[in-house]
C-alpha cells in the first residue's frame, strides 16, 4: 500500500463528517475502547478505531471505500463506552451516507437489502417483509439463503402475502422523493 | 512627586506586538513623570540597576514598571526600590504582556492599551501612601494534616529543624497508602521496611504530638497564629493504657467486620489493630461491627484486656492548640471504579482494585503474601491488568493522568512472576508513562525479563464463564480483537481527590481545583505554598503523584515552615482594610461577606462598628466594595485610587 | 402510576408480520396494567436500520411523520414496543433538537412538527412507572420454577445519555420484571451483546455467529428459555436458532419468548391474546416447568460469577 501522505489529508472530509455526524474527531485519542467491543469488527478491513484515525488524518478514500462502514450493525457499544463520549456509530453512519451519495459500491448485499427495504417502505407506506425478499433475491440471486425459514414462517401467519398499505401512501412517497431532489440540489450547489 | 516610568520589551514578548518607544513617548507627558525609558529585560539585573540608579539620580519618588504580570515579578521590583531607599508602595505595575501582548495581534491597538495601562498605573501611583508593615508573634508550632507518607516526612523535616509538630492523622494508624503497599517501584524494595521505621520515628520523636484517628474540627487565626481544634474519634479503647498486645483482637467474636485496611480483602474483628507496624499500636473497636456497642451482650475485650483500657463509654473529645503554620497532606483516594459496568460493577469478586492486590501480595495481608483469588482462594495463573480505570476517561469526569499507574501495573506484574513463576500477565494499556529517573527501564523489564505480555489497546468486558473471566479486548497495533480466558483480573484505578478534601480546603481557607485538589501559591514557583499565608502542601492532595515526589513535597513544605518561623516576628502585609468609624453605620454587611473573619463588631459608646484585625486581613477588598457608606476603605487600594483609574481611562 | 394514563401507541411494521405475537401481548399486558393505547392513524414504517444507514434526515422525516400523526390525537408521548422503531423515533426527536437539522427534516415531510415529543417503550413504561412490586401484585400464577435468561439487545438503553432507561451496561428492567413474575432469572453477562441484527437477510452467517454465542451461553447457565423485549433479538434467537445450531455444529432447543408473553401468562390473561402458537421454538416444555419447585433439578454448571452476581442482587 502507497504511504499516506500526511499533507495531503482531506480537511474537506473531515470537516464534512464532523458537520454532519456532530462529533469532533479531534477528541479521539485512539485507546481502542470501540474496536474492542465491536461486534461486527470480526467482518471489518479496518477497525472502528482505525476509521476514526483514517478520519483524523483526512483519508476520504480509504474511509469511504471500506468495508467497515457498511458492515456496522449500529449496535451503539462503540458509542457507549467511548470515554470521549464520540457517537462513534454515527460517524460511521455518517461515512456509510457519503459512500453511497459518491457511489461506492460498498457491500453489495447490505445496500441492496437497505434498497429493497426502503423500496418497500416507499411504495406501501410500511415494510412489506415478504415483497421485500423477494426483490432481494431477485436482485442478489440468492434464491436458497433463509428458503428453509418460509415454511414455518408461513405457517405461522408470520409472513403475510400482500402488503399493509397505508392510506397516504403519497405523503411517504414524497418524503423520499423530496430527499431524492434536495440530495440532488445539494449535488448542483457544488457541495463535495 | 517625581515618577519615573520603565516599559518592558520582555525580549520579543511585549515588544514583537506593542510599540514600546512610542508608549515611552506618551509617558514622557503624563502627569507628574519625570523619566520615561524602555529596557529589554526590566527584571534582569541591569534592568533592576537601571531602576536603582534612576531613583537616586534623578530623585524619583514614585516608580511604574510596565511588563508582566505583578503576580510574576511586583515583589521583585518592590525590593528593587525598597534598596534604592524608596517606601515599596511607592511602586505600581502596568501589566502589559498577558493583558496586551500575549492577547492582541493589532500592534497599533495594542499600544494605545498599554498607553492607557500606564496612565492608569501612574495615575494611581500619585495616591499612593507609604505604607509600613507590621510585626506580629508567631508561635513557632507545626500542625501537619495527614499521616502519609509525605505528611510524616514533613514532620520529620520540621522536628529535625527544631520545630515542634502537631500531627492529625484521620485513620488509627499513620503510613497512609504507602503502608498499604508491598513494594515499591521501581527499585522493588519493601515498602513497610522503607516506611516504617520513619513511622516508629514520628512515634519517638518528643518533638512530635501524634493525634491518630482524629480530625480537624476548625481552624481560625492567621499565618503566626492558627487555633486549631481537633476532634479525637471515640476508639473506646483508652490508649493511654492500651499496650497494643492484641490479646483483645485474638478473642474478639465478632469477625466479619469490613477490613479498611486490607481494602475489604479479608475481615478483622471488632476490636482491632490495623496492621503489625501501625503507629501507634493501638486497638480500636469499630461501634457498628461491635456486638457490645451495637447493643447486644459480649464485653469479651474488655474482660480479656489486661490493663482496663477498654472503655465502652468513651466519646468523641476536642482538643485545641496553636500553632504558627500548618500543612496539609490529605493524600487522595481511589476513584469509585463500579461506574464501569462493563468490568462488572464490583459484582465479580475475582476483578480487584490494584491497592486490593497489593494487600495480596503483602506478607502482612490477609493472604500471607500468597495470592489467591477472592471467589475461591486458587492461585491464579492468567492475570490481566487493565490499565487506566478511571483515568484519563473524560466520560467518568476523570480526564486527567493519574500519573502512578503505568509504574505500579509494571511492578506488579512482576511481582506476579516472582510469586507464581509459572503464571502469566497481560497488561492492557493506552499509553505507557514512565517519566521518572529509572522509570522507563523498569517497563522494560517488566515485559523483557518478567515476559508480562504488553497489549496496546482497551479492555472492552469483562464477564465470568464457569469460574474464569472473559477479558475481551482490542490489540490496536495489530488492529484486532484478543479474548482472554483470565483467572483473575487486576484494574489499575486511577485516583481523586480525598472525599473530605474540599471541606478542609474551606477549613483551611484555601483553594481546590475542579477535582477538589488544592491548589498551589504559583505552578511553577511556589509548588507547596497555598495562597493563604502559613499553610503549605505536600504530597497528592495538591494533586496525584507517586512515592519519591510526595516526599519531595514533604520536605520542601518543611523547608517553608522552618524558613517562615525561623523568625519570632512575623512580617504582616499592610495592605490590609481600615474602617472609618465616623461612616461606619453598623450595618455588619462587611463582617458576613469577609471570608477570612478579619472583621469584627465592636462597641463604641453605645454604636456598633465594625473593625478589622488587621493580622488576619488578607487585603481581597470583599468589604470594601460592599460597604455602603464608603465606610471600609483598602489600603494600596483606596476607592479615589481606583477611581482615579477609571477616569484616566475615560479621559483618554 | 400511569394506569388510566393514554399514550399514542406505535405498533411498528413487525408487528403486523413476523412479531404479530409481541403486538397482540403487548396491547392485552397493557389494558391489564390501565395502560391506554391509542393507535396512531395511518402510521407509517420508521424506515428501521436501513433508512438510518441511508440518512439520517431521511430516517427522521420518516419518524416526523408518524410524530404528526400523533399529534392529529393530541398526543406527544408515543410508546412502541420495538426497540427499532423506538431508536428512530427517539433519534428524531433528539436530532429535530440540533440546529439546522430541523429545517432539513421539514423540508421533507407533509406536516412539520409543533410539539416537543417523547418517545419510550412499553418495556420503560412498565418498569417505571407501573414498577415491578405492583405488577407482582397482580400475578396471578406465578412463574416459580422457570429458568430465564433476560435478553436486551443492543439498542434500548445505549448510550445511557441519550436513551435514559436502566443501566446502559447492566440493564434490570426485564431481570426485575420477571422476577416480579415468580420466574428465576439467570445473570446473563451477554445481556446486551448483539445478536446480529438487521444482518440476517444480507448474511445470515453473521446472526448465526453472533445469536449462537448468545445461545451457548444461555444453555451453560442451565435456562429453560429466553426472554426479550425486541423483535428483531427474537427472530434472530428463535427462527434463526436451527442456523445458529448449524453454525456451531450443535442442535439449540431454547424457546425465546417476549416478555410481554410471560407476562400475560402470569396475569392470568387470555391465552388466545398471546400468541405462543407463533413462537417458532415450541414452548410446551418450558411453560411445564412452571411450578416445579426449582430446587428440583441439579443446580446448573454456572460458575463463580453466577454466585457473586446472585450475592450482590440478594
Amino acid at each position: 500500500m502507497e504511504p499516506i501522505q500526511l499533507g495531503n489529508g482531506d480537511a474537506e472530509f473531515i470537516r464534512k463528517v464532523e458537520v454532519e455526524s456532530r462529533q469532533d474527531m479531534k477528541k479521539c485519542y485512539q485507546c481502542g475502547n470501540c474496536a474492542a467491543g465491536c461486534p461486527m469488527s470480526f467482518t471489518y478491513d479496518y477497525t472502528a478505531s482505525q476509521l476514526i484515525r483514517l478520519i483524523q488524518l483526512g483519508q476520504r478514500q480509504r474511509v469511504l471505500s471500506s468495508r467497515a462502514v457498511w458492515m456496522c450493525a449500529t449496535c451503539e457499544t462503540c458509542s457507549t463506552r467511548c470515554p470521549n463520549e464520540i457517537d462513534v456509530a454515527r460517524v460511521l453512519d455518517v461515512c456509510r451516507h457519503m459512500a453511497r451519495r459518491e457511489g461506492y459500491a460498498g457491500e453489495r448485499n447490505v445496500r441492496l437489502f437497505a434498497d429493497a427495504f426502503l423500496q418497500s417502505v416507499r411504495m406501501n407506506g410500511r415494510a412489506h417483509e415478504l415483497g421485500l425478499m423477494a426483490v432481494f433475491k431477485l436482485r442478489t440471486l440468492k434464491f436458497f439463503a433463509d428458503l428453509s425459514l418460509a415454511p414455518a414462517m408461513l405457517l405461522k401467519g408470520k409472513l403475510p402475502f400482500l402488503p399493509h398499505r397505508i392510506k397516504a401512501r403519497n405523503e411517504v412517497a414524497d418524503i423520499f422523493r423530496r430527499f431524492k431532489e434536495g440530495r440532488a440540489e445539494d449535488a448542483a450547489g457544488g457541495k463535495p | 512627586m517625581k515618577i519615573g516610568v520603565f516599559i518592558c520589551h520582555c525580549g520579543s514578548n511585549i515588544a514583537a506586538t506593542v510599540d514600546v518607544l512610542k508608549v515611552v513617548e506618551s509617558a514622557k507627558s503624563m502627569p507628574e513623570v519625570v523619566y520615561a525609558v524602555n529596557s529589554m529585560y526590566t527584571c534582569s539585573e541591569p534592568g533592576q540597576q537601571a531602576i536603582e540608579e534612576a531613583i537616586k539620580e534623578r530623585g524619583l519618588t514614585g516608580v511604574v514598571v510596565a511588563s508582566c504580570t505583578p503576580r510574576m515579578h511586583e515583589p521583585t521590583f518592590r525590593r528593587t526600590v525598597e534598596r534604592a531607599g524608596l517606601n515599596r508602595y511607592m511602586f505600581e505595575m502596568a501589566n502589559i504582556r498577558e493583558h496586551v501582548s500575549w492577547v492582541g495581534k493589532d500592534k497599533a491597538a495594542n499600544t494605545a492599551k498599554a498607553v492607557d495601562l500606564v496612565r492608569m498605573a501612574v495615575e494611581k501611583l500619585r495616591l499612593d501612601k507609604v505604607l509600613i508593615p507590621k510585626f506580629i508573634p508567631a508561635t513557632r508550632k507545626v500542625l501537619v494534616i495527614g499521616g502519609g507518607v509525605a505528611g510524616i516526612q514533613a514532620a520529620l523535616d520540621c522536628a529535625e529543624g527544631g520545630m515542634d509538630v502537631v500531627m492529625v492523622e484521620s485513620e488509627p494508624s499513620i503510613g497512609g497508602k504507602m503502608s498499604k503497599l508491598d513494594k515499591t517501584f521501581p527499585t522493588v524494595d519493601c515498602s513497610s521496611c522503607v516506611l516504617g521505621p520513619r513511622m516508629v520515628d514520628v512515634a519517638q520523636n518528643e518533638r512530635i504530638e501524634l493525634h491518630a484517628y482524629s480530625e480537624i474540627a476548625s481552624i481560625s487565626g492567621y499565618v503566626g497564629n492558627f487555633d486549631v481544634t481537633i476532634r479525637k474519634k471515640a476508639t473506646y479503647v483508652d490508649w493511654d493504657k492500651c499496650t497494643g498486645c492484641g490479646l483483645c483482637t485474638e478473642k474478639c467474636p465478632s469477625k466479619k467486620s469490613y477490613d479498611r485496611f486490607n481494602e475489604g480483602m479479608g475481615e478483622t474483628t471488632a476490636i482491632n489493630i490495623p496492621f503489625p507496624q501501625a503507629i501507634p499500636k493501638k486497638a480500636t473497636i469499630t461501634a457498628a461491627s461491635c456486638r457490645l456497642l451495637s447493643g447486644g451482650k459480649c464485653g469479651v475485650c474488655a474482660k480479656i484486656c489486661t490493663s482496663q483500657a477498654v472503655d465502652y463509654t468513651q466519646k468523641d473529645r476536642e482538643i485545641t492548640v496553636k500553632v504558627g503554620a500548618v500543612v496539609a497532606a490529605t493524600g487522595y483516594d481511589l476513584m469509585d471504579w463500579t461506574v464501569y459496568g462493563e468490568y462488572g460493577a464490583g459484582r465479580y469478586p475475582d476483578v480487584i482494585t490494584s491497592l486490593q492486590y497489593e494487600r495480596l501480595l503483602s506478607a502482612s495481608g490477609p493472604t500471607g503474601g500468597h495470592i489467591r483469588r477472592p471467589s475461591d482462594g486458587r492461585e491464579p495463573k492468567e492475570v490481566v491488568f487493565i490499565q487506566c480505570v478511571g483515568s484519563r476517561d473524560p466520560s467518568v469526569g476523570r480526564p486527567y493522568c493519574s500519573g502512578f499507574c503505568c509504574m505500579y501495573t509494571a511492578k506488579q506484574a512482576i511481582l506476579t512472576k516472582d510469586h507464581i513463576p509459572d503464571s502469566r500477565s497481560y497488561v492492557f494499556y493506552m499509553d505507557i508513562r514512565s517519566p521518572g529517573k529509572g522509570y522507563d527501564e523498569f517497563t522494560r523489564r517488566a515485559q523483557e525479563e518478567y515476559k508480562a505480555q504488553y497489549i496496546r489497546g482497551r479492555v472492552s468486558t469483562v464477564y465470568p464463564k464457569g469460574d474464569k473471566l472473559v477479558v475481551k479486548g482490542v490489540d490496536t497495533l495489530v488492529g484486532e480483537q484478543v479474548e482472554l480466558e483470565a483467572d483473575l483480573v487486576v484494574l489499575a484505578v486511577g485516583g481523586e481527590a480525598s472525599q473530605n478534601a474540599p471541606k478542609l480546603a474551606e477549613k483551611l481557607r484555601i483553594s481546590y481545583d475542579g477535582y477538589g485538589f488544592f491548589m498551589e501559591g504559583h505552578p511553577k514557583l511556589k509548588p507547596v505554598e497555598t495562597n493563604t499565608a502559613g499553610v503549605y502542601l505536600a504530597g497528592s492532595c495538591q494533586g496525584l503523584k507517586d512515592i519519591p515526589s510526595s516526599v519531595a513535597q514533604g520536605s520542601a513544605a518543611a523547608a517553608k515552615v522552618l524558613g517562615l518561623l525561623s523568625k519570632d516576628k512575623l512580617e504582616s502585609d499592610p495592605q490590609t482594610a481600615g474602617v472609618d468609624v465616623k461612616r461606619c453605620v453598623g450595618c455588619r454587611k462587611c463582617i458576613n461577606v469577609c471570608p477570612f473573619g478579619a472583621i469584627r463588631e465592636v462597641d463604641m459608646r453605645g454604636q456598633i462598628k465594625a473593625e478589622v484585625i488587621e493580622a488576619v486581613c488578607q487585603g481581597c477588598g470583599l468589604c470594601t466594595a460592599t460597604c455602603p457608606q464608603g465606610a471600609v476603605q483598602l489600603s494600596h487600594f483606596t476607592d479615589n485610587q481606583v477611581l482615579a483609574e477609571v477616569e484616566a481611562l475615560c479621559q483618554s | 402510576m400511569t394506569t388510566g394514563k393514554t399514550f399514542a401507541y406505535y405498533p411498528g411494521c413487525s408487528g403486523s408480520g413476523t412479531s404479530v405475537e409481541y403486538d397482540k401481548s403487548s396491547r392485552a399486558v397493557c389494558e391489564a396494567l390501565g395502560i391506554r393505547l391509542v393507535d396512531l392513524p395511518d402510521w407509517n414504517c420508521c424506515g428501521s436500520t436501513p433508512a438510518h444507514q441511508v440518512d439520517h434526515v431521511l430516517s427522521a422525516a420518516l419518524s416526523a411523520r408518524n410524530l404528526a400523526q400523533a399529534e392529529t390525537l393530541g398526543l406527544c408521548e408515543t410508546l412502541t414496543p420495538c426497540p427499532s422503531c423506538l431508536k428512530n423515533l427517539h433519534n428524531a426527536v433528539e436530532h429535530l433538537r440540533e440546529p439546522g437539522f430541523g429545517a432539513r427534516v421539514n423540508a421533507l415531510v407533509e406536516r412539520p412538527l409543533t410539539r416537543e415529543h417523547s418517545v419510550k417503550s412499553v418495556l420503560q413504561i412498565i418498569y417505571e412507572d407501573v414498577t415491578p412490586e405492583k405488577v407482582a401484585e397482580k400475578v396471578t400464577r406465578t412463574l416459580n420454577g422457570l429458568k430465564l435468561v433476560p435478553y436486551y439487545g443492543c439498542l434500548m438503553n445505549r448510550p445511557g445519555r441519550s436513551m435514559h432507561f436502566d443501566d446502559e451496561e447492566n440493564p434490570q428492567a426485564l431481570d426485575k420484571l420477571m422476577r416480579a413474575l415468580g420466574a428465576e432469572v439467570l445473570p446473563f453477562p451477554l445481556k446486551q451483546e448483539c445478536c446480529g441484527g438487521a444482518m440476517g437477510v444480507p448474511d445470515n452467517r453473521i446472526t448465526s455467529r453472533l445469536s449462537g454465542r448468545l445461545l451457548e451461553y444461555a444453555v451453560s447457565l442451565g435456562a429453560d428459555a429466553f426472554v426479550v423485549a425486541c423483535p428483531l433479538c427474537q427472530m434472530n434467537l428463535d427462527m434463526r436458532q436451527a442456523q445458529a445450531g448449524d453454525y456451531y455444529g450443535r442442535g439449540f432447543n431454547l424457546p425465546v419468548f417476549y416478555y410481554t408473553q410471560l407476562m400475560g401468562i402470569a396475569l392470568g390473561l387470555d391465552k388466545t391474546r398471546l400468541g405462543l402458537d407463533k413462537l417458532i421454538v415450541k414452548p410446551a416444555a418450558a411453560l411445564a416447568k412452571i411450578g416445579r419447585k426449582a430446587k428440583e433439578e441439579a443446580p446448573a454448571a454456572s460458575g463463580a460469577g453466577r454466585t457473586a452476581e446472585a450475592e450482590v442482587e440478594a
